[in-house]
């Protein structure tokens, strides 16, 4: 194994036609870690996970995953690793008990009925296992999924927007699991949109317009978008945004419920234009600069799509 | 009148959206305009009603010039093609059999000489009845044809046996169906209808479906080949194919009284090898089509020539040359040949290598095909 990297690709290139979906991706990504994968939609995330489990044959570049050539031993990889689809993919017309059963046989698993016996068990869903798996709910369906793409214990797990559409106590759940799995070993590339779930991974690794723009720790990215964020409540404070936007040196207003955050980077500045629009019952505290404040502008630093659309 | 207008506007709407949607659906524009032309093509030109140039044997023991003026008035008439000429009666004994010919004609040594005597000499015509339709034809004008060519060379001291009752007794046998009841023909071939059109359009969705629900994603996802997968998918109606085929042979025998002289195990290799052919067809064409609605139309675009081409419903061997090729690729026309012969002519597993070797390679192609068609990837 390369370093023993479970994920270690280089200069991945995806076209289809003339249209470059990803446009030379490295990723070094080392065997136990949880890693969370994240851009804006079309950013590529789906299409280098696809390359990654030999779905979609990779139009230049090169890799390997758990050790094996991504091109030439796709059939060995996907024996090795679980991919969690991001639409919902097993067979709603079959109960969840057979759709757990037809994957313990496609893996050749032993002692099938035990072993989907032991997996309705632990998902909590012995009690309704001869239920069609359409007839899930959006969450159930997730859960269902996880639980089958990782019954073959696999060493890698390559999940694509596990979580979207899922209420908050689902994914709380949802991620306990993916934490669970990966203390017994499991590698686990997520990608998602939310910036909770991307602070809970070991690293991040942030595509937009099919090229890695960071990848570093949560706090490590932050600190790179060199934004400063100051945020200020009350009733007058949203009648300012629309103002202080147009101020120079400030590069993000936005809006947390009645709260308002302003973000640039630099101080001077800021303070400049948020003095010039003082209000009475407004205060300004510097607050430390979120995720998705770091991730806005590392997108408008990435600057337009480069990519060539036909 | 405000409102009907507003009704119009969202006809209108309706309309457009369809317009489009029918241009990007390029196959089923397809469709809507092969088939019919391919029926137009089919229906005028192919299919005939009432089959000339259906291939014969000649069995004749005695070269005269009468002989050969009722030979050449057979060949003349348009309704027989002489593929075999012979005077040793071994060689046309199977061709029947084997469905090379739909006639052999014999005359018999001595013939002239019997028909100078004024003594009606016998000639022999044995027809396989299998298909009465297309041995009705050639028969029921027989009689007139060779009477019609003798009054010419029945002049002076034979004049005497021109008029009246023609100096020859024609005697026909109709081969394997002596009352030539259709259903004897069209009940074995309902049984390659039925499965042609059921397994093929069964599993021509196999991998579409996969396709339009979004599981194809996982299943490629998984540690399965493509082969395991195709076989996966067609094997459960291998079983439904055999149910299907009891069922009609039941009814065959029950219902319509339809004979089964020959080997029960000929025929189940031969339906064997059939469904399994057709099985890969569907197969194919999921792996063509794009949605289920597609697939559905490439099977009907099969089937339409399955059934006019094979010999179902119309004589094999009164279709033009190109349709009788086009024939020969169709799963259908070997199968019919199969059971035809089997149920109604006895015919043996040696006599059937040529129908069965070319359902194994047709399953062969389609099973290759399939494999290349199939995406291993999401491409």
């Amino acid at each position: 194994m390369s370093g023993d990297y479970a994920i270690d690709v280089h200069g991945l290139v995806k076209r289809f036609g003339s249209k470059t979906a990803v446009a030379g991706v490295d990723i070094q990504m080392p065997s136990g870690e949880v890693w969370g994968f994240l851009g804006p939609n079309g950013s590529g995330k789906t299409t280098t996970i696809r390359m990654i489990c030999g779905l979609l044959r990779v139009t230049e570049g090169t890799g390997q995953c758990l050790g094996y050539d991504i091109q030439r031993d796709a059939a060995r990889i996907r024996e090795l690793t679980g991919y969690m689809t991001q639409k919902f993919s097993f067979w709603s017309d079959m109960t969840i008990r057979e759709n757990l059963e037809f994957v313990a046989r496609i893996y050749r698993l032993p002692h099938i009925r035990q072993t989907v016996d032991e997996t309705l068990e632990t998902l909590g869903l012995t009690h309704r296992q001869h239920q069609l798996s359409g007839a899930l709910s959006g969450g159930w369906k997730q859960r269902l999924a996880l639980a089958a793409v990782t019954m073959h214990d696999p060493k890698l797990l390559l999940l694509d927007e596990p979580t979207a559409g899922v209420d908050p106590q689902a994914r709380r759940d949802f991620w306990d699991e993916i934490h669970h799995l990966s203390l017994k070993g499991m590698t686990v590339l997520v990608s998602t949109h939310y910036m909770d779930e991307a602070e809970r991974c070991d690293r991040i690794v942030y595509l937009a317009h099919g090229e890695k723009i960071i990848e570093g720790r949560v706090p490590d990215v932050i600190d790179r978008s060199g934004l400063l964020t100051f945020r200020s409540e009350g009733e007058g404070v949203r009648r300012l945004a629309d103002d202080i936007r147009n101020e120079p040196g400030v590069e993000h207003v936005a809006y947390f419920g009645s709260a308002l955050h302003v973000s640039g980077k630099d101080r001077a500045a800021i303070q400049a234009a948020l003095a010039k629009h003082q209000a009475p019952d407004v205060s300004w505290s510097e607050v430390r600069t979120s995720l998705e404040d770091a991730f806005i502008a590392l997108s408008a630093e990435a600057g337009e799509d480069k990519r060539v659309h036909a | 009148m405000k409102s009907l207008l507003r009704s119009f506007g969202r006809i209108w709407a309706v309309f457009m959206k369809e317009t489009v949607q029918i241009r990007r659906d390029r196959m089923t524009f397809a469709v809507m305009i092969g088939i019919p032309i391919m029926q137009l093509i089919l229906f005028g030109y192919a299919i005939n009603m009432n089959p000339k140039h259906l291939p014969a044997a000649l069995l004749v023991e005695e070269q005269t010039p009468i002989v050969r003026t009722m030979i050449q008035s057979l060949r003349t008439s348009d309704y027989y093609d002489f593929v075999m000429q012979t005077d040793d009666p071994r060689k046309t004994g199977d061709l029947l059999a084997r469905g090379e010919v739909a006639f052999v004609v014999s005359i018999p040594a001595g013939f002239t000489r019997k028909l100078i005597r004024g003594e009606h000499p016998q000639l022999l015509i044995e027809a396989d009845a299998t298909d009465p339709a297309a041995a009705s034809g050639a028969v029921s004008f027989a009689q007139t044809i060779l009477s019609d060519a003798l009054r010419h060379d029945l002049k002076g001291p034979l004049a005497n046996l021109a008029g009246g009752q023609p100096p020859f007794d024609l005697v026909v046998h109709q081969m394997y169906n002596p009352e030539a009841k259709t259903s004897y023909n069209i009940v074995p071939g309902l049984l390659g209808v039925i499965l042609t059109m059921t397994l093929v359009m069964i599993t021509a969705i196999a991998m579409t479906r996969e396709s339009e629900q979004g599981t194809i994603e996982n299943l490629l996802a998984m540690p399965v080949q493509p082969i395991e997968v195709m076989l996966g998918k067609i094997l459960p109606y291998v079983v439904v194919g055999a149910g299907q085929t009891v069922l009609i042979l039941l009814a065959a025998r029950l219902l319509f009284d339809v004979p089964f002289i020959g080997n029960a195990w000929i025929l189940f290799l031969g339906v064997s090898v059939f469904v399994l052919a057709n099985l890969a067809l569907g197969f194919t064409f999921s792996t063509i089509a794009r949605t289920q609605m597609q697939a559905m139309q490439l099977t009907f675009f099969f089937f339409l020539p399955s059934i006019l081409l094979s010999g179902f419903m119309f004589p094999f061997r009164g279709m033009p040359e190109w349709a009788q090729t086009i024939g020969e690729v169709l799963p259908l026309t070997h199968f019919l040949r199969i059971v035809r012969g089997v149920m109604l002519k006895d015919t043996s597993l040696a006599q059937l290598q040529s129908p069965i070797l070319a359902l194994c390679l047709f399953t062969a192609v389609a099973v290759s095909v399939a494999m290349l068609r199939y995406r291993r990837t999401l491409d």
